[in-house]
């Protein structure tokens, strides 16, 4: 980038909460500029007429406001030294530590060419039986967290990054409270994993606007040590619920017909391009996105849930268990669309067989459930179903089980000899004489 | 003919604006010079000497007064041999041609190969008389016989001045020259073009279709049966398994020619195609799959107006194999990711907008898109068929949105897919009292299924549905009522349709033998089924009906994992007869 002959501009003819314009000439789509020293990028160009999103608001800016163009889209300097260290939206270190110096690469890069993608095909195991039972995850996948506020969320998905067999994690914080940013800090220094760790964080005390830049800026990372390095690299986004809202500020600035929600019409594609990120590099190098999206009253029609449900390979519900006082992977919400590709495979064979019977008593459960609090008399069957629910949410599926896939398997046929006959189980008959003992 | 030259003007995200200086058309394509790269747009407004274009590349970059050139043509795509096993984006960019792991801007492929030699053979002789469409030669493409047409673009009628012997040519050689009444000669090559957003008309008549299509999925075979130039959707919220049902369909279908258009989704599924359907044998051949299949993968990732286009292009491909007198299944992965690409330009180009924001003409677009599809009679006869199954992803898994609406006016056949029975994993999730297949209804596929099933087939088919419907009343009384508050008979009611549901609706799809099943294998199952449905059992208490049928069901479920008439298939049918034989009055 030549300053010298950087051109100044003075005269502001527009200014919104969110967005500033001015005439100039020669200004590229989507460039950055610099507003009395705030970052700001283009999202409009009308003939001469720029309009400038500036990520940090635009209180306090006067029309003489001073305004360069910078010539480029934003970037991110990558290399070796950002590992162990602590970022804001822009990639400046908020760790007190020096800038990183390192290669500067455009964010929000192009995406894959889908024939050079390969098929994921490595199981990420995390311990949890809710998750590596019944919602197997796979390297390249993408999967958020549906969550209520008031569930532990980031508790959860911190121990599944630390648990999970991976050589990077990137965290991308968008609004996160200050509590959980230290929460995460302390949670990686403490496990001796910092180093393996890269974060960039805006906190609920900056700028909303400014959370637009993290996923990207978490990506590009990710697509450093993915593509350069061939590491296996796990990028966690918390909240993309903050990052849709912080979407939908700026198209009601911009004066866009919302749809439905009060959404802009390509959040679709606004958050495809952010979860298509994730993926298997022939080369051996993997990007797995883990996410998180916090539901309104647990409403999964709204539209971030949505369209974020039809984006991502599946999706994880956490729900608490009144009978066994815990929070367990919800096994009838949750889906991992990738699963299949793992599971019997990578497992032992009688893995989907399990897996399913299993679900099904445990919808059996349910139906008894009802009944009993209808009124009704139970039939002996029912009852045993309710034990063996019990028991299946306390021994697997509850977040705090960590034990290997094979143990998993052998609990829940201990479970299927103790409550059920056979031909209850409606497993293929070489799988019930091979691993049944019955 | 000159080309229009312009200049960016505005740029708002892939919408731009270009001051043009000379005439301009509707659709028309341009390149947009940025740099070192030239980005393809196409002009989707004209106010004055200004034209709206939607650009099929990101923006990011471009300047106020870049120049623009006019191409004089629509979004053209090449046809010709070659096609097949391919990967394609929307516009038809061979993506296994594109250099690099991450897509170029402005990079584009060609979808054929031009030194190839194909082993053509003529199949008219100078002096014919032709026209349009027909049929002057073949080359093997594949296993498929490749059918090389007067171009579609050419009207009235000419006569065949020369044609080449029989011999290796390339795609651009010319195989035949033509002359018109005047005296006039065209030269044609094995390749041509077509504006993909208009239809190929080149045929006789196009009648109600008739014809069974075998998918081998026995919820839509038996139950909603799906047949030859038909159309169908496939509405369901996220996570009922829309997309694994559309790759069985794709696998087991009895097409010759399968396109696949994965417009707006997930790359990974795409990927998983890729990496799978070479694997994969054609049940009917003995081929890999692949070797039938075109894939236009224009993922949620790539251009949004790309997108809009890669269902033009697939159906512009399928119309051509169908003018080749082959049965074509069209899938597309999912239509509201087209309609929400419509949505996404009309609001940039601020037009006022319908209901959820969607453009007014949404249900004028989708009906003239579906109306593409259809059973033909070719000029000189033979038949040809393009069946198009869409998905449909309705917002929040609500039916009543415009998509799925506009969608449910011009389809015949609706696969409503239930978040209940996905729960449960009753897969596949179709919940067959909610759909419908119109052409049960076709007196023409009455005659036919009478004729190629069995006389009694359409009457077994709606038997097994009233069964299903007395289920699902008889189940809503048992859970108002209780177990022991209602009859017997209503118990032995609801455990009837729960055999249907267990034995015919669901099926593993991840299962080699079960994945599919023949028509013969499904007229048998229904047979069978029916039986038990047909008999009178003894009880003595309700709490006895439960376990018997879970035991029969086993016992059918076991039936459909094992190959058709074999040793282990004798064995489980023989088990389900000594079950029914129990407490048969």
């Amino acid at each position: 980038m030549n300053t010298a002959f950087q051109k100044v501009y003075t005269k502001i003819t527009q200014i919104t909460k969110a967005t500033c314009s001015l005439k100039a000439q020669g200004v590229g789509n989507e460039e950055l500029a610099m507003v009395n020293g705030r970052l700001a990028q283009v999202v409009k160009i009308w003939g001469d007429d720029i309009t400038l999103q500036v990520f940090s608001g635009t209180e306090g800016i006067p029309t003489n406001a001073e305004v360069t163009f910078l010539g480029k889209s934003p970037t991110l300097k990558v290399g070796d030294d950002l590992c162990g260290r602590f970022f804001n939206a822009f990639g400046d270190p908020i760790d007190g530590g020096p800038p990183v110096d390192g290669e500067e690469r455009e964010i929000g890069g192009p995406s894959v060419n889908p024939v050079r993608r390969k098929q994921p095909s490595e199981l990420i195991a995390t311990g949890i039986a809710g998750i590596d039972l019944n919602n197997t995850l796979v390297s390249g996948q993408k999967i958020p967290f549906f969550a209520d506020p008031d569930q532990p969320y980031n508790q959860v998905m911190a121990n599944v990054a630390l648990r999970a067999q991976t050589d990077r994690i990137i965290l991308g914080g968008m609004g996160l409270t200050n509590d959980d940013y230290l929460y995460f800090k302390h949670l990686f220094d403490n496990a001796g994993v910092l180093d393996r760790i890269v974060s960039f964080v805006n906190t609920t005390e900056a700028p909303p606007v400014e959370r637009l830049l993290v996923p990207d800026m978490a990506l590009a990372a990710a697509e450093y040590f993915a593509v350069d390095k061939n590491e296996k690299v796990l990028v966690l986004l918390t909240d993309m619920t903050l990052y849709a809202d912080a979407l939908s500020i700026v198209s009601n600035r911009m004066d866009q017909i919302p749809s439905k929600d009060s959404m802009p019409g390509s959040l679709y594609s606004d958050l495809a391009k952010i979860y298509e990120k994730s993926v298997q590099f022939p080369e051996g190098g993997s990007i797995t996105i883990i996410a998180v999206t916090t539901l309104s009253g647990g409403d999964i029609t709204h539209a971030i849930p949505d369209n974020t449900g039809y984006i991502t390979e599946g999706q994880l519900f956490l729900r608490k268990d009144t009978d066994i006082g815990k929070v367990i992977v919800d096994p009838f919400r949750s889906l991992s669309r990738l699963k299949q590709l793992v599971i019997g495979k990578k497992t032992r064979k009688d893995h989907p067989q399990v897996m399913n019977a299993a679900i099904r008593l445990f919808a059996d459960a349910a139906n008894a459930r009802t009944k009993l609090e209808n009124g009704f008399d139970l039939t002996d069957y029912d009852k045993r179903t309710l034990d063996f629910a019990r028991d299946y949410s306390n021994e697997l599926l509850a977040i705090d089980v960590n034990i290997d896939i094979t143990q998993m398997l052998d609990t829940a046929w201990t479970l299927f000899r103790t409550y059920f006959t056979q031909s209850e189980l409606g497993i293929k008959q070489d799988i019930m004489d091979e691993f049944g003992n019955y | 003919m000159a080309k229009t030259l312009g200049k960016v003007h505005s740029i708002i995200s892939n919408l731009v604006l270009v001051k043009v200086e000379g005439p301009v058309s509707q659709n028309e394509i341009c390149f947009i010079e940025i740099a070192e790269e030239r980005l393809m747009a196409e002009v989707i407004k004209v106010v004055g000497n200004i034209a709206y274009v939607q650009v099929f590349e990101s923006t990011r970059g471009l300047k106020s007064g870049a120049l623009v050139e006019f191409q004089n043509h629509m979004l053209e795509i090449s046809l010709g041999p070659g096609l097949l096993s391919k990967n394609f984006d929307g516009l038809l960019n061979d993506l296994d041609k594109m250099t690099g792991v991450f897509l170029k801007r402005g990079e584009y492929t060609n979808p054929l190969e031009d030194d190839k030699k194909w082993s053509f053979a003529p199949l008219a002789k100078a002096g014919d008389k032709v026209k349009a469409a027909d049929w002057i030669g073949n080359v093997k493409e594949n296993w498929l016989e490749h059918k090389i047409m007067v171009p579609f673009k050419m009207e009235g009628e000419y006569t065949l001045d020369s044609i080449v012997v029989a011999g290796e040519y390339t795609i651009l050689d010319t195989i035949a020259v033509l002359k018109d009444s005047a005296g006039k000669t065209y030269e044609v090559t094995m390749v041509q073009k077509w504006p993909v957003k208009m239809a190929i008309r080149n045929y006789i008549d196009k009648p109600r279709p008739f014809r069974q299509m075998e998918t081998g999925v026995r919820v839509i075979d038996t139950m909603n049966p799906m047949l030859e130039g038909g159309t169908g959707f496939i509405p369901g919220p996220f996570g009922t398994g829309k997309t694994v049902l559309q790759h069985a369909l794709a696998r087991f279908a009895d097409a010759d020619v399968i396109i696949m258009a994965a417009c707006g989704e997930r790359a990974n599924e795409v990927v998983e195609i890729f990496t799978e359907f070479p694997e994969l044998q054609d049940p009917r051949s003995g081929r890999s799959l692949y070797e039938r299949t075109t894939i236009i993968a224009n993922t949620s990732n790539m251009p949004v107006a790309s997108r809009e286009a890669s269902v033009y292009t697939a159906m512009t491909i399928g119309e051509y194999y169908r003018a080749m007198g082959m049965k074509v299944l069209l899938l597309a992965d999912s239509t509201s990711r087209w309609a929400q690409a419509l949505r996404e330009m009309s609001n940039r180009l601020e037009e006022l907008p319908g209901q959820d924001a969607f453009p007014m003409d949404l249900s004028a677009i989708i009906s003239n898109f579906y109306a593409r599809a259809g059973f033909v009679y070719l000029n000189n006869g033979e038949t040809g068929s393009v069946t198009f199954i869409g998905t449909v992803s309705p917002a929040g898994g609500n039916l009543k949105e415009p998509v799925t609406e506009s969608t449910k006016k011009v389809a015949r056949c609706f696969y409503a897919l239930s978040q209940d029975r996905a729960d449960s994993k009753r897969y596949p999730a179709i919940e067959t009292l909610d759909s419908y297949s119109k052409y049960l209804e076709y007196p023409e596929f009455v005659e036919y299924a009478a004729k190629n099933v069995s006389p009694e087939w359409i009457r077994d088919v709606n038997e097994a549905r009233n069964t299903l419907v007395r289920g699902r009343e008889t189940a809503e009384q048992i859970d108002i009522l209780g177990d022991d508050g209602v009859p017997l008979e209503y118990h032995l009611i609801f455990w009837k349709s729960e055999l249907i549901d267990f034995a015919i609706l669901q099926q593993d799809a991840f299962d080699n033998i079960d994945g599919s099943s023949s028509m013969e294998r499904q007229k048998y199952m229904l047979s069978m089924v029916l039986g038990v449905v047909r008999s009178e059992f003894e009880f003595e208490s309700f709490e006895e009906v439960n376990p018997y049928f879970k035991r029969m069901i086993n016992s059918f479920k076991q039936l459909n994992y094992s190959e058709y008439e074999s040793d282990q298939f004798k064995k489980f049918e023989q088990d389900i007869k000594d079950i029914v034989n129990e407490r048969k009055k």
